[in-house]
């Protein structure tokens, strides 16, 4: 597994390097006569090899902001760039075109093409990126190197977030974004799921961000931001951060 | 239930696009079949109310001459009711400034004016008045042609006398309402004129002073038809009667009845195919689209709502999108019957269109969509309101796919993540995969439908008047003619070539079959006459006996071998027994064909013939025409050019109309057809391609997993069309053979290509309205939402 693991690792004594870097976000949806405010002026960093979690209640602002940065979706103000990108000036093809370099994403509800198969579905990415992993070896990466060749009817819910994960993982992305990965699971699901984002993100560097309303999943991050009414309202960082198989909740 | 209501009207707003394409395709369907119907209607409402009122004859016989007394003792058979003797006149008219012959036939009318039978329609002017001898009514499609108006003057030659006559009205009779001139298949109001004048001025001038040589009777209600005419034939022997007729078997009402008769086969088929396949069509949507609410009928039952209460719904929801588009349907095709049934008035001659909506015909188109409609809904809903509310709403497990047939058989690696994606789905409901191509293959079928006529019709012409018709010109003689004619027209300057032939009007009898028709007398080795069958080698015409259509040969149920017995219906009327000796194939006529001098011999009568066949010089053709003119024994002259144009004409003026229709009606089904299919599957895979956007998935990319899904479906649709197509036409072809004519089954390759073309198009078409949705997903919704 020592070819995975990515140069780019966090190192402790370096300065650290910025993945993102968030300047007054603002968001603000126009919902029929209504001014819905998601974001009310964020200024965030993110840095290489960081694993991050978001946390806050529903309506928080949390998942406007990762989709934001995943570049799903564009800020009303304020500035985001991705590295040297300016996010905020991308039209949709250039962003399209972001996500597919640069970007991974894992989902509530997985979203898995039903039509293909584990491997398939981590094939889809891999055919489209410059410099894959091995749909086989993404799918290993998560403990789903034994069931290749099934469809995702053939999988429970833990194993379908687990192919979600290695086709995210399998272009071998900057960063891995993954909105609420273990909403839609029990427990044991959830903590081998986390699992698996917690490994890719130690043995290929990925900068990860992870949204949740549950406190307890927090304690497996580096860094924790919290989130209310749109805004930062407070951020600390883990001095221990357990490994999530040591998690109750 | 308020609520609801306003529900009802935001979905319909909502599937509006796929609302106007279905109730487009179902207009259609209606508009086609109450077009037809209604035409039928109307025109034989039209006919018989013409019949009716203009007093149309039951009975004709034409006889050489008998004196007026007789008519005394014809009005006395038991069953008749009135009687009308007339002269009838073949004459030769000269019209200033157009030099082609022109025949025509006058018929005489009671000097009053009016006749007891076969009353004229008078369109302008007015009838011929008492004590004038110089006045003629001539047809108005004559007239029409030549803009001949009343108080214009008009030549005519009777019996080789010059009468100068006036034209004081144009009209229209039952007895002529179809005028074909002798030898022609088809009208020509240019060169043949039908035209009535007063008994006394031309008994005069065709010798028939105090006798007549035509008969019309009506009968009485009830009468018995065979005895009457039994009756007259014994009355009119004498006075060279060849044999009266009913009004069935009279020239006019009978092409004007297999006229009817083939656009009733039509009628019968066309817009039942229309609307059937409109109607599976409806079904198959309705059923999709009412399938892709699945999550809304569980919420609706969630809230309380009876399975009932949703079945209503959704029912009224369709009813409105059928009510709507019948109602178009209607309307659309209320307007092409008047159209259409305006053509037919004006091809058939009659006088005046009596127009029929019939409330049956609407009611069944309405009550055939609207079924289907309702059939597919209920089906729909029942599939949805099985499952309970909580299982509806919850998200759905990923649907079971597996790998499809293609795969296994080793072709997996050449196809991409997203050609897996567009096969697996369709093979993953391969009854919905199987409808929608159906549904595009019976568009591309009817397609074909519309063109097909006009192949069919067109081959059957080219094998008639280039194939086996050379000649330039036909002559006709008033009655049968020495060889002396022959030697006359052959030594014409500019005739390179002259063939006699000989027609004789008979009944043929085979035990107790029997039919009015004609045997044609070829000369053998005829260079400008060749009898061709139907796979085009020329027919040996055997020295002795009768070769005969396979077609008459079925209705006298003759085979090769078997004796028939041959009623000659005009001189001495002989009546002879004749072996059939071959039975050929023929696209056209219903007629028997011998060998001219076997025929020659068969009638005792002497070389005779009916015409000739000739062959010119195309510059000397006014000439030739010049010096026919001046001939009293020549009945008619046709050119054969000038009878392909006279087809086209006809052609154009009822089939084109039609063609165009069902193109445009096909293409707008196909369409509709397309369109649906497409944003249904944009609606049920909606989540997954925007899935793959999130993924970093271009629009172009992701279209094409759509779009591919939809290629695939039409590809493989077009040659399931065309096949069906073919067979479709092959029905129509075998149920629209009449006793005027055999239809083959004949698809030029631009038909074939048109239909496929269409298809492409309409597919096209559909896939750019579609592609435009693909810019309004929602990438970040469907993160959020369980499927």
């Amino acid at each position: 597994m020592a070819s995975l693991t990515s140069t780019g690792a966090r190192s402790e004594s370096a300065a650290p390097v910025t993945v993102f870097q968030a300047r007054g976000l603002t968001k603000v949806y126009q919902m029929g006569e209504v001014q819905v405010h998601a974001l009310r002026g964020i200024d965030l960093d993110l840095y290489q090899g960081e694993f991050v979690v978001l946390l806050g209640p529903s309506g928080s602002g949390k998942s406007t902001l990762l989709n934001i940065l995943g570049g799903l979706d564009v800020p009303t103000a304020g500035t985001v760039r991705y590295e040297d990108h300016d996010l905020t000036v991308y039209d949709d093809a250039r962003l399209t075109r972001y996500r597919r370099e640069h970007v991974g994403f894992v989902f509530q509800f997985y979203n898995l093409i039903p039509s293909l198969t584990a491997r398939e579905n981590v094939a889809l990415v891999t055919e489209i990126s410059a410099k894959p992993l091995a749909p086989e070896e993404a799918l290993r990466l998560v403990g789903m190197g034994e069931r290749l060749d099934h469809f995702p009817s053939q999988l429970s819910g833990g194993e379908q977030q687990r192919v979600a994960i290695a086709r995210a993982i399998a272009k071998r992305p900057q960063v891995l974004l993954c909105d609420e990965p273990t909403g839609a699971l029990d427990v044991n699901t959830g903590i081998v799921v986390l699992e698996a984002i917690a490994r890719v993100n130690r043995e290929l560097g990925t900068t990860t961000v992870v949204i949740t309303h549950n406190v307890d999943i927090a304690r497996i991050a580096d860094r924790v931001i919290k989130l209310m009414d749109g805004r930062i309202v407070g951020e600390e960082h883990n001095a221990r951060k357990i490994a999530p198989r040591e998690l109750v909740w | 239930m308020r609520a609801l209501n306003q529900k009802l009207l935001r979905d319909l707003w909502q599937l509006r696009g796929q609302a106007t394409a279905i109730a487009l395709v179902i207009a259609c369907g209606v508009a086609t079949y109450v077009m037809f119907l209604s035409t039928l209607e109307s025109l034989k409402v039209t006919r018989s109310d013409f019949y009716r009122q203009y007093r149309f004859a039951d009975v004709f016989a034409p006889l050489k001459r008998a004196p007026l007394t007789l008519t005394r003792r014809i009005a006395v058979i038991p069953g008749v009711d009135r009687v009308g003797a007339r002269v009838v006149a073949p004459v030769t008219l000269d019209i200033a400034g157009f030099d082609e012959p022109v025949t025509g036939l006058i018929t005489s009318i009671p000097d009053g004016g009016q006749a007891p039978l076969n009353k004229l329609y008078i369109k302008a002017g007015r009838t011929v008045a008492l004590g004038r001898d110089d006045e003629v009514v001539v047809s108005e499609a004559f007239a029409a042609a030549h803009r001949l108006r009343p108080g214009d003057g008009l030549d005519v030659l009777v019996k080789g006398r010059r009468l100068r006559l006036t034209i004081v009205g144009t009209a229209i009779s039952p007895e002529f309402v179809h005028q074909l001139r002798p030898g022609g298949v088809f009208p020509d109001f240019k060169r043949y004129a039908v035209m009535w004048m007063a008994r006394t001025p031309l008994a005069a001038a065709y010798d028939m002073e105090g006798a007549f040589n035509n008969v019309a009777l009506s009968l009485a209600r009830g009468a018995d038809a065979q005895g009457v005419i039994d009756r007259l034939d014994v009355l009119l022997r004498p006075y060279g009667g060849v044999g009266a007729y009913l009004r069935k078997d009279q020239l006019s009402n009978r092409f004007l009845s297999e006229e009817l008769k083939q656009l009733e086969n039509v009628a019968s088929i066309f817009p039942v195919i229309f609307l059937a396949v409109s109607a599976f069509l409806l079904n198959v949507v309705i059923t999709r689209l009412v399938g892709t609410q699945r999550e809304q009928i569980a919420t609706l039952k969630a809230f309380g709502y009876t399975n009932v209460d949703v079945a209503l719904y959704y029912m009224k929801l369709v009813m409105i999108i059928v009510v709507l588009a019948a109602a178009l349907g209607v309307g659309v095709g209320a307007w092409l019957a008047h159209v259409l049934a305006g053509i037919y008035t004006h091809f058939f001659r009659l006088p005046y269109l009596e127009f029929r909506l019939a409330p049956a015909v609407v009611g069944g188109a309405v009550l055939v969509s609207a079924a289907a409609g309702v059939s597919g809904t209920v089906v729909a809903v029942w599939r949805a309101v099985r499952l309970r509310p909580a299982e509806g709403m919850r998200p759905e497990p990923p649907a079971k796919y597996r790998e499809t047939l293609m795969e296994r058989m080793g072709l997996r690696r050449m196809l991409s993540a997203p050609g897996r994606m567009i096969l697996r789905h369709l093979g993953h409901r391969p009854l919905k995969s199987l409808f929608s191509v159906v549904g595009i293959a019976l568009a591309g079928a009817i397609l074909m439908t519309g063109r097909f006529q006009e192949d069919t019709v067109g081959f059957m012409m080219y094998v008639q008047y280039v194939l086996s018709q050379r000649q330039d010109l036909t002559v006709t003689f008033v009655e049968p003619t020495s060889y002396k004619a022959l030697y006359e027209l052959r030594s014409l300057p500019g005739v390179t070539d002259a063939e006699p032939f000989r027609t004789v009007p008979v009944r043929l009898r085979h035990g107790h079959y029997d039919y009015r028709t004609g045997i044609e007398g070829v000369s053998p080795g005829g260079e400008l006459y060749r009898l061709l069958d139907t796979r085009l080698n020329t027919v040996p015409l055997p020295p002795e006996g009768l070769v005969m259509t396979d077609y008459l040969g079925h209705i006298l149920h003759v085979q090769p071998g078997d004796r028939v017995t041959v009623e000659v219906l005009e001189g001495s009327q002989p009546v002879r027994q004749v072996p059939v000796v071959a039975l050929v194939k023929q696209y056209l006529g219903l007629s028997g064909y011998m060998n001219l001098d076997a025929m020659n011999r068969l009638l005792q009568e002497g070389h005779a013939l009916s015409g000739a066949y000739l062959a010119v010089d195309g510059r000397a053709l006014p000439r030739i025409y010049d010096a026919l003119k001046g001939r009293p024994r020549v009945l008619s002259v046709t050119e054969r050019t000038q009878e392909i144009r006279n087809f086209k004409k006809t052609l154009h003026e009822t089939m084109l109309f039609w063609t165009t229709v069902a193109a445009a009606f096909s293409a707008v089904i196909a369409f509709g057809v397309i369109y649906n299919a497409a944003r249904i599957t944009l609606t049920e895979r909606s989540r997954e391609l925007a899935s793959l956007r999130v993924l970093g998935y271009t629009r172009g990319e992701i279209s094409y997993i759509l779009l591919g899904e939809l290629a695939v479906l039409t590809l493989v649709a077009i040659p399931f069309g065309l096949i069906i197509g073919r067979w479709l036409c092959g029905y129509i072809a075998h149920s629209i053979q009449s006793d005027l004519y055999r239809v083959p089954l004949i698809l030029e390759p631009k038909t074939y290509a048109f239909s496929a073309l269409v298809v492409l198009l309409s597919s096209g078409a559909s896939a750019l309205l579609v592609r435009r949705h693909l810019d309004d997903l929602d990438l970040i919704g469907v993160l959020k939402t369980a499927e």
